[in-house]
């Protein structure tokens, strides 16, 4: 065969063509994985989460849905300034440090607000998190790999929200070890930690632990779905959300 | 030809071989007297997840992978050669049947010298004290 222009760009086409096809070809040959998603889960698009705070608005309140939240996931109590937390209250001003007005309602500026991670469309701790131990589910959770977590705490520098705590000591140390939740790990020392939205529940067709505790000052639901819980919720209530400025987008909506 | 030190370079050889080999004879002393561990398995259960040539080989890339696939796919439910689904949990799954780390895992791993780190975080179904 003479080899010419015309029989050069022929061969090309036909070895692109080829290169287009393979993938698909050799993908099909490989069987499938043998994990699958529960069939008794929960789906969304992405996850959200309505706090009412005119219904929930007290410490002893916020202080019992944390006790739910710390004893189903094993997070300990540490008396001092390196406790865990995953849920917990802090007042108007540490919430919302940039709607604060010097005339505001008293009611309002004297209530606890209910803290927690706010899993972020655009979560600034995946971003710095140098072994992906954190990352964004396609559900629009954030959550972490306690098995890559390195310590390096980059995460807890880059959360504007201050949502995650770390392990200075062995946090079973601070456990009651009788009375642990042995369907749930514990974490160890150098590990960072935060809430999960209850993953280990939505994927057993739960909801969360605190939503089911707020005896409905929690709505939980997808912010994607036009006809969800939350997004009826947040078309007739006024919402705000913390910190808008930062830019991270959180999916944590709270009821003025 | 004679020898310089002879006696002492010859006796010095034989100490330095012997010890050179010393290993390998006291390697294959402790191969023959070793058992292999009596695992206690669970009663009631015939059947793990995979086979049990399997499972010998491989749980070790199986936990790898479900740990994965849960935690980062949450994809929690697993379906085995031969069809059956198992939820995909260590905790959940892999011991209750197992039901006492002293008496299944750490039989193995204390002979073969490895300490994986699950317990660290993940608590034994006997309780931490």
């Amino acid at each position: 065969m003479k080899n010419n222009r015309r029989n050069f760009i022929k061969l090309a086409g036909i070895a692109a063509a080829g290169l287009a096809v393979a993938p698909k070809a050799m993908a099909s040959g490989g069987g499938h994985s043998p994990a699958s998603v529960n069939k008794d889960a929960i789906h969304a698009k992405h996850w959200g989460m309505v706090i009412d705070t005119t219904k929930l608005n007290t410490e002893e309140a916020i202080a019992k849905l944390a006790k739910v939240c710390h004893s189903i996931h094993n997070v300990p109590t540490i008396p001092n300034n390196q406790d865990v937390k995953w849920l917990w209250a802090d007042s108007y001003a540490h919430t919302f440090p940039e709607q604060e007005n010097p005339h505001l309602a008293e009611e309002v500026h004297q209530r606890a607000y209910p803290l927690l991670c706010n899993h972020c469309e655009e979560p600034s701790c995946v971003r710095v998190c140098p072994t992906k131990a954190t990352f964004k589910r396609a559900d629009g959770i954030v959550a972490m790999d306690y098995h890559r977590c390195i310590g390096c705490r980059y995460c807890m520098a880059a959360c504007p929200f201050g949502s995650r705590s770390f392990n200075w000591g062995e946090p079973r140390e601070y456990l009651d070890l009788a009375k642990l939740n042995p369907e749930f790990p514990t974490r160890m020392r150098g590990v960072v930690e935060k809430c999960n939205f209850c993953v280990e529940r939505l994927a057993v067709g739960k909801l969360p632990a605190c939503v089911e505790a707020s005896e409905g000052a929690i709505v939980f639901g997808d912010l994607t779905d036009p006809d969800s819980d939350v997004r009826k919720v947040l078309r007739e209530r006024f919402t705000i959300r913390r910190k808008p400025t930062v830019g991270t987008e959180p999916s944590v909506y709270y009821i003025i | 030809m004679k020898m310089h030190y002879g006696f002492p370079i010859i006796i010095g050889l034989v100490i330095f071989i012997g010890a050179l080999c010393a290993p390998f004879a006291m390697g294959t002393i402790v191969t023959k007297k070793y058992e292999e561990p009596k695992l206690v398995l669970p009663k009631g259960e015939k059947e793990c997840i995979e086979s049990k040539e399997y499972m010998r080989t491989n749980h070790m890339q199986l936990l790898n992978e479900w740990r994965d696939w849960a935690l980062r796919d949450g994809e929690r439910t697993y379906t085995n050669h031969a069809g059956k689904e198992f939820k995909i949990s260590l905790q959940n799954t892999c011991m209750k049947c197992h039901n006492n780390k002293a008496d299944f895992c750490d039989k193995c791993h204390t002979d073969a010298g490895v300490s994986p780190y699950c317990w660290d975080c993940h608590t034994q179904p006997e309780g931490l004290k």
